[in-house]
C-alpha cells in the first residue's frame, strides 16, 4: 500500500492502448495485468467467456499462472481459496446455479479472510432454464463478508478488477470481492476499452502479502481451528470490522487509481446521472443504466426532471451517503433485476436495502420498488418511462409505495 | 503424433520432491513429533495415530490440509492445536481441492520466483465420509492432474464418526450405526457393501503414481507408504483403515488387534500400486501366497458391538462375500471383476 502511494505522480508511465473487447475479455486482461498466480475455471454461461479468454492468454504465453479446469464450481472456488492461503493471487468466477453450487466455498472464503477476486456473470437461477441476467446469484452472498460491486461497461469491468485486487488484498481488509457483470449485456458486448500499461498497474497494485496469516512451513499456523461458542463471536466481529474498514480503503484505491491511470469514477459507491436538478430519481445496478439514461434524455426534452443513481458497491453499502443523496428528491424508484419473495413490501433486494438505509434519514421521500428485466428480459425505454410515471405519482402522493412488476405479461 | 515424454515433462513441469527413504524398522523411527498433545480424540483412536505417524513420516517441511470430521474437530481446539506443521481446515468434500489448490499456489509462487523454491510436501486428508462419499469427485479430479505433488490420505473409521456415527459409503455391511439401528422388523438396516475406494482410485486414475492401503497396526509399512507417496510425487492416494472404539463399539485396548484382524481375516487387504505396478503387502501377501491361513471373519466381527445383532446366517453371508473377493475377483480383494472374463476372451 505505502509502496504504491509513494510512486511519484509526475513520473511518465507508458500510455494506454485502446482495444475493442467484451466485459469478460476486459476482466481477463485485468488478470494478466495483475499477474494472477492461480485461476480455476468451470463452464457455465455467461461468465465462462472470461475463462475462454484466460485460457487463450495462457496458451499464448501472455499470462503466467496455474490455470486449472476444475470438476465442479465447489472445487473451483475451494482450489483458489487454498492457493490464496499459501500466498497466491487468485481469480475465479461463475454464474447463476454455478455460483450457488459453490455456495459452501463462498461462505468460508470471507471467514478465512481470503482476498479472492471473482467475476459473477449474473444469470437467472434455473429452474426453469434461462441464461439471461438476474442479480439473485451474486446477491445471495450479501450477508457473508463478500464485497460486491456492479459495473456497467467493459472499461469499468477492467478498472474495477484492478481496484478489487487492491482493496481485497489490503491487510486492513483481506476479504473477497465479486465483480458482477450482467450476463450478455456486459459479458458478451464489445466496447472500446483503454487497456493500461503494465507499468501503471505495477505502480497501482502492490504484491499480495499474506503476512502472519501465510500458510507455510516457515509460519506453521493452524488455520480455522475449532473455536465454538468460546471465540466465534469475537472472530465474526473481526470480520465485520474488516468490512467496516472497506469504504475508506475503497475510497483510497479510487483516488490512487485516478492519480495513476488518469481516469476518474467520482464517488466510488454510486454514480449520479442528471440528478442535480432532478425532482424524482430511479435507482438501479448494472447495465440497465443504458436504457435508463436514454429514457432520461428523452424525458428531459419533454421537461421532466428525472435523474438516475447507479449503485456500484452493494457491499459495503454506502447507506448514509446514499440516504443523504436520495433525501434530496420528491420520490425514488428502485429498479431490481432480482426478487426477494415474501420480503417487506414484496420488493427486490435493492429496494429493501434502500428503504432500510433511508429510515434514519431526516428526509424520507416515498420509495416505489420495481421488479424488471428478469431472466435477461430487456429493460426497454418505454418500461423506464412507465416506472418514472409511477414515481411521479408517488411524489404527488397518489400511489401507495409498494412494488410493481414491469414488462410482465399478465 | 503422440506427445513425447520430454514434451510431457515440459507441459507438466512437476516440481522436485523431497527424498524420503524408507524407515528400516520401529527402532529407527525419529523421536520428533509434528502432531503432539492437545487433541481430544477418544482413547484408542487409531485415526489420530494415523495423523501422528503420517506427519512423522512426512517431516517438518510439510503442509497438511484436513477436511471436516473427528480429525478436525477433536484435533484443532483453539489455543491447543496438536499440529506442529502448518495446518488448514478444508470443507467436508474438499480434500482433493485443498491439496490441489495448495500445491498449485506453491508451484506458481516458486516458478515465478515469488517465494523460495524448495520441495514442500502437501498432504490433504479426509475421512471416509468426506472422501469416499462427498469428496469423491474432487479427489478423482486431483488424481488426474499430473502437474502437482499432492498426497491424499483417506482415514477410514467406517462411519461419519464426528456427527455421532452415521453410516457412510465405507461402512461395512450390516453395521449398527445411528442411521442404521437394528430394529424389530429389520435386523439389517444397512445392506450395501463397502466401497472399494483404493481400488477405484488406482484403476480409474492412471495419472495417479502411487496408491496404497495401510493400517496403523502395521506402522512401519504405513509410514513408509507415506514417504514413498511423497517421494514419488505427482498425485498419490493412501487409504487407511482405522479401528474406532466409539463407532465400532469395543474396548479401546483392542484397537491394534482389530486392525491386525481386519488384515488377517482378509477383509482389509494391504497393497500398493506403484507407477502402475500392483503388489500385495505383508500378511495379505502371506495369505495370497499360502504362507498364512486366512482367519474366519467371525473372529473380527464378534469383537465389535456394531455387529452384535448379527445371527449365524449374517456371519456366514459376510464370510461368503469376503471369500468371493479372494476366490473370484480378478485381483484378490482389489479388482471386483470376476476371473470369468479371462475365459470369455475369444480365441486368438
Ligand atoms: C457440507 C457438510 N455437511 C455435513 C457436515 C457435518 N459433518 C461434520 S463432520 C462430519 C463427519 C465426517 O465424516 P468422516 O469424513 O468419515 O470423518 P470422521 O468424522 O469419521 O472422522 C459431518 C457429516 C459438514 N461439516 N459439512
Ligand atoms: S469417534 Fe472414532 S475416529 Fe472419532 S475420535 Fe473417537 S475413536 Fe477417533
Ligand atoms: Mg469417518
Amino acid at each position: 500500500m505505502t509502496e504504491a502511494l509513494a510512486t511519484p505522480p509526475q513520473k511518465q508511465l507508458a500510455a494506454d492502448k485502446t482495444s475493442l473487447i467484451t466485459g469478460s475479455e476486459a476482466i481477463a486482461v485485468a488478470c494478466k495485468l495483475a499477474d494472477v498466480d492461480v485461476i480455476t475455471a468451470y463452464p457455465i454461461r455467461p461468465y465462462d467467456t472470461v475463462m475462454q479468454y484466460v485460457a487463450k492468454l495462457v496458451s499464448n504465453g501472455e499470462l503466467d499462472c496455474e490455470y486449472i479446469v476444475a470438476e465442479s464450481e465447489h472445487s473451483q472456488f475451494e482450489i483458489v481459496k487454498h492457493a490464496s492461503a499459501v500466498g497466491a493471487r487468485v481469480f475465479c468466477g461463475s454464474s447463476g446455479v454455478g455460483w450457488m453450487y459453490a455456495f459452501e466455498a463462498l461462505t468460508v472464503t470471507p471467514a478465512l479472510r481470503i482476498p479472492m477476486v471473482a467475476m459473477v456473470g449474473n444469470r437467472a437461477l434455473d429452474d426453469p432454464g434461462a441464461f439471461g441476467v438476474e442479480h439473485n446469484d451474486a446477491l445471495a452472498v450479501r450477508d457473508l463478508g463478500w464485497q460486491l460491486v456492479w459495473v456497467d461497461s467493459a472499461q469499468e469491468a477492467l478498472d474495477t478488477a484492478l481496484i478489487a485486487y487492491r482493496v481485497a488484498e489490503d491487510r486492513r481488509i483481506f476479504l473477497p470481492c465479486a465483480i458482477s457483470c450482467d450476463g450478455a449485456f456486459l459479458t458478451h458486448s464489445q466496447a472500446l476499452v483503454k487497456v493500461p500499461s503494465q507499468e501503471k498497474v505495477k505502480a497501482f497494485l502492490p504484491r499480495y502479502d499474506r503476512g502472519d496469516l501465510l500458510l507455510h512451513p516457515d509460519n506453521p499456523i493452524t488455520v480455522a481451528p475449532q473455536v465454538n461458542e468460546d471465540w466465534l463471536m469475537e472472530i465474526r466481529r473481526q470480520t465485520a470490522a474488516a468490512m467496516d474498514r472497506s469504504p475508506a480503503v475503497i475510497r483510497e484505491a479510487y483516488a490512487d487509481f485516478e492519480r495513476i491511470f488518469g481516469r476518474s469514477y467520482g464517488n466510488p459507491f454510486f454514480e449520479e446521472y442528471q440528478t442535480e436538478d432532478a425532482d424524482v430519481v430511479l435507482v438501479g445496478m448494472g447495465t440497465l443504466s443504458n436504457p435508463v439514461r436514454v429514457a432520461i434524455r428523452q424525458m428531459r426534452q419533454e421537461g421532466k426532471k428525472v435523474g438516475f443513481v447507479r449503485v456500484r458497491w452493494f457491499r459495503p453499502f454506502a447507506a448514509e451517503e446514499l440516504a443523504a443523496t436520495l433525501g434530496r428528491f420528491k420520490a425514488v424508484g428502485v429498479i431490481d433485476r432480482d426478487f426477494s419473495l415474501g420480503s417487506p413490501y414484496r420488493s427486490g433486494v435493492l429496494a429493501t436495502e434502500v428503504r432500510a438505509a433511508m429510515y434514519p434519514a431526516p428526509n424520507r421521500p416515498p420509495i416505489v420498488g420495481f421488479i424488471c428485466g428478469l431472466g435477461g428480459r430487456e429493460v426497454t425505454v418505454p418500461a423506464v418511462r412507465e416506472m418514472t410515471e409511477s414515481v411521479y405519482l408517488a411524489a404527488e402522493g397518489t400511489t401507495q409505495p409498494g412494488t410493481k412488476w414491469i414488462g410482465l405479461r399478465e | 503424433m503422440a506427445v513425447s515424454d520430454r514434451e510431457l515433462a515440459e507441459l507438466v513441469q512437476l516440481r522436485p520432491t523431497q527424498t524420503l527413504d524408507a524407515f528400516k524398522g520401529v527402532k529407527k523411527l525419529p523421536l520428533e513429533e509434528f502432531f503432539t498433545s492437545g487433541h481430544r480424540t477418544c482413547q484408542g483412536c487409531e485415526s489420530s495415530l494415523v495423523m501422528k505417524m503420517m506427519v512423522k513420516a512426512a517431516g517438518p517441511r510439510t503442509i497438511v490440509l484436513g477436511s471436516t470430521g473427528c480429525m478436525y474437530v477433536a484435533n484443532t481446539t483453539y489455543y491447543s492445536t496438536s499440529w506442529v506443521v502448518p495446518w488448514m481446515h478444508t470443507q467436508l468434500g474438499s480434500s482433493g481441492s485443498a491439496g490441489l489448490g495448495t500445491a498449485a499456489g506453491l508451484k506458481a509462487l516458486m516458478r515465478k520466483g515469488k517465494i523460495k523454491d524448495e520441495p514442500i510436501n502437501v498432504i490433504a486428508f479426509c475421512g471416509d465420509g468426506g472422501g469416499a462419499d462427498m469428496g469423491l469427485s474432487a479427489i478423482s479430479a486431483t488424481l488426474t492432474h499430473p502437474d502437482y505433488n499432492v498426497l491424499i490420505l483417506m482415514y477410514d473409521n467406517e462411519s461419519y464418526a464426528n456427527t455421532d456415527i452415521q453410516l457412510s459409503g465405507s461402512t461395512p455391511y450390516g453395521a449398527n450405526t445411528t442411521f442404521s439401528p437394528p430394529g424389530k422388523l429389520k435386523r439389517i438396516m444397512h445392506h450395501r457393501w463397502k466401497k472399494n475406494m483404493a481400488g477405484m482410485m488406482a484403476a480409474g486414475h492412471p495419472t495417479c503414481r502411487y496408491v496404497a492401503t495401510v493400517c496403523m497396526s502395521f506402522p512401519v509399512y504405513s509410514m513408509n507408504a507415506v514417504r514413498k507417496a511423497l517421494s514419488i510425487g505427482g498425485p498419490t492416494f493412501i487409504h487407511s483403515l482405522d479401528p474406532c472404539p466409539k463407532g465400532w463399539d469395543y474396548d479401546p485396548m483392542l484397537s491394534h488387534e482389530l486392525g491386525e484382524l481386519a488384515v488377517t481375516t482378509g477383509i482389509w487387504p494391504l497393497y500398493e500400486v506403484e507407477e502402475g505396478v500392483f503388489r500385495l503387502v505383508g500378511k495379505t501377501r502371506d495369505i495370497a501366497d499360502g504362507r498364512l491361513k486366512r482367519l474366519p471373519v467371525r473372529d473380527y466381527l464378534l469383537k465389535q458391538g456394531r455387529f452384535a445383532h448379527f445371527t449365524e446366517d449374517d456371519i456366514a453371508y459376510f464370510q461368503s462375500k469376503v471369500d468371493e473377493t479372494w476366490e473370484k475377483w480378478l485381483v484378490p480383494g482389489v479388482i471386483p471383476f470376476k476371473k470369468q472374463i479371462e475365459e470369455d476372451r475369444p480365441p486368438a
